[in-house]
């Protein structure tokens, strides 16, 4: 391989890279948003993606909807969802043993992967081309027109997300209780409001994501939430768990490094990559790269 | 002290009965063929959620990685006998080796972490465990391990059982096993009492890990064929779910479990989703209602039977 076509190699899995990093980074907004909140894991995160995905399928081929209302649905769907989950499995634990809370994430997580195998069968489903995919040339590089969609949708996302966090008095309520709990209480924040919100906002935006695999990738089946939520948590604690902006970094490292070693040393390793970035940044800078240090008091 | 050598002798003796009266009915033929393998997978869940209790229980080391460990017991152990023919005993015992090293190897940098960082940390190291595996041609890759002899049988199981079960309990009750519990409790407490946490933390996970090594050799050499597909972190999740039914920290309570679910699952065996959908609410109800298990840190023993009937707790000491 000479200089040049390594390079357009390169920009070619760079370019696939951020695509899929955009969708990791709507994933793990959702958990860098739960766990900034109520210091949870909310393993049953990916499982909302998929969910959404199904509500995305179920709106274009029974409803007949188009693109962006199937979106609005699935995304309003998994809020609903999301918020019923808190409610139900994690709000009665809030002030039991975090391995009770991340135990009760795992049944959870099960009961959605294998309650929705039960209701809409195991075999993969087909996802309709509700959108044309024209492939694009820019030099020797192809982009896919869903590709664009995709990075688009995301990105539009991330904005509103960032204004609503920065600018509006929910996300000012959000800040104030991921800061401080006991302190936001006080201040009259109704906080387990406030967290139900964060976990409707942060499921809506994994719904987003799921609808888009389900347009990108033509398949949706009901395990298909497992891997990219964890790659997603992944990618949320290597930008800095907690951190708004770090998962968004971090989503799309992790898309880019994926992109590269499924490029350029073996697709097999793909998954391999991302559990062992996950490792090395536990041990090396586990507050991760936007993250601050904070020391363990007594 | 010479009361509990007598009480292990006498538990010795119930155990060795009950040997006897299951071998016996399955020379007679009571027990068929579809008992004993449920038999046996009763004795190697037994195996694998006693010492996952070990690390999760008693230490309070959140690991759901122990599939990885159990993936390279029943590697090992299948190397031994299919590609270097060498008996039995040396597959279990290599499986236990190398699933121990392992342990070791990863216990020593992640059990820096805590809570639920160690947690995902494990699980991510459990799918390494697995992939690479799935790349090694010399096992079979993906398409698995095949032609392992038949060794385990009912006696094999058995005894690694009861040697499991007596060496953890044991281990527990020893000053080794004490500095692992006073971890859970309280680790930055312990460390000021003195306690070498990083090395008490490391010394419980080896050992786990070690015996989900015994686990997985008997399992390979049951099923004829290991196969990277049966060690995904679904599997840790079905051992995690005996751990927390029976109770984090007791170990009659991790059996008792062991051998409820493997009847569960067996009795749903053609209804693999509502299994799952069964074990997950399960999960849910515990946390929900009873957050300790089934005997949260309590051993089920003859004592336990004495106060049922109204007697005081000393009678039986």
């Amino acid at each position: 391989m000479d200089s040049s076509s390594f390079l357009m190699q390169f920009a070619q899995q760079l370019i696939n890279g951020v695509s899929l990093g955009s969708i990791y980074a709507l994933i793990a907004l959702g958990y860098t948003m739960v766990y900034g909140t109520i210091k949870l894991i909310n393993f049953a995160h990916g499982d909302v993606y998929m969910v959404g995905a199904y509500i995305g399928f179920f709106a274009t081929t029974v409803l007949g909807l188009g693109f962006l209302p199937a979106l609005l649905l699935a995304m309003v769907g998994a809020g609903i969802l999301g918020m019923f989950i808190e409610r139900a499995a994690y709000r009665p634990l809030r002030n039991a043993p975090k391995i009770a809370v991340l135990i009760t994430a795992i049944g959870v997580s099960l009961f959605l992967e294998y309650g929705s195998m039960l209701l809409v069968t195991p075999q993969p489903r087909t996802f309709p081309a509700v959108l044309s995919s024209t492939p694009i040339h820019i030099g020797g590089l192809i982009i896919n027109s869903q590709q664009v969609l995709i990075l688009g949708v995301s990105l539009f996302l991330m904005v509103v997300l960032t204004y609503v966090v920065n600018y509006t008095k929910l996300g000012k309520a959000m800040r104030a209780v991921s800061f401080d709990t006991d302190t936001a209480r006080l201040m009259g924040i109704d906080v387990d409001k406030v967290i139900s919100y964060t976990f409707a906002v942060g499921s809506a935006l994994a719904a987003a994501a799921g609808v888009l695999v389900g347009v990108y990738y033509n398949s949706i089946d009901p395990l298909m939430g497992i891997m990219p939520g964890l790659k997603a948590f992944v990618a949320a604690v290597l930008g800095g768990i907690g951190v708004i902006p770090g998962a968004m970094l971090g989503g799309v490292l992790m898309g880019v490094i994926e992109a590269l070693v499924s490029g350029f040393i073996s697709s097999t390793f793909r998954d391999a990559a991302a559990f062992g970035i996950l490792i090395i940044i536990l041990l090396f800078k586990p507050a991760g790269l936007l993250g601050k240090n904070i020391r363990e008091k007594v | 002290m010479r009361v509990k050598a007598k009480r292990d002798l006498l538990s010795l003796g119930a155990c060795l009965l009950l040997y006897a009266i299951i071998q016996l009915l399955i020379e007679v033929d009571v027990i068929g063929q579809f008992w004993v393998l449920n038999i046996v997978l009763i004795g190697i869940n037994i195996i694998l959620g006693v010492s996952l209790n070990l690390i999760n229980g008693f230490t309070g080391q959140f690991s759901i990685g122990h599939a990885g460990f159990m993936a390279v017991g029943a590697y090992v152990g299948a190397v031994m006998t299919v590609k270097l023919h060498l008996p039995f005993i040396v597959a279990i015992l290599a499986g236990a080796a190398g699933a121990g090293i392992l342990g070791f190897a990863i216990g020593l940098p992640t059990l820096r972490l805590s809570g639920d960082y160690l947690a995902i940390a494990t699980l991510g190291l459990g799918e390494i465990i697995r992939i690479t595996i799935l790349n090694i041609p010399y096992v079979g890759g993906a398409s698995g391990l095949m032609g392992i002899p038949r060794l385990t049988n009912f006696t094999w199981v058995f005894f690694a059982t009861v040697f499991t079960v007596f060496f953890i309990k044991n281990f527990i009750n020893s000053s080794h096993g004490r500095a692992c519990i006073s971890v859970r409790e309280n680790e930055i407490a312990a460390e000021a009492m003195g306690v070498d946490t990083t090395k008490y933390k490391v010394m419980a996970f080896t050992i786990g890990a070690a015996f989900a090594g015994v686990a997985g050799a008997l399992f390979a050499h049951y099923f004829y064929i290991v196969h990277p597909a049966s060690f995904t972190f679904m599997k840790s999740f079905d051992l995690l779910t005996i751990v927390v039914l029976g109770g984090l920290g007791s170990i009659t309570g991790s059996i008792t479990a062991a051998i409820l679910l493997t009847f569960v699952s067996a009795a749903l065996a053609g209804y693999p989703e509502m299994r799952m959908v069964i074990y997950s609410l399960m999960l849910i109800g515990l946390m929900l209602f009873r957050p300790q298990g089934l005997f949260g840190n309590k051993e089920i023993s003859l004592k336990f039977f004495n106060r049922l009937k109204g007697g005081s707790p000393r009678d039986a000491a």
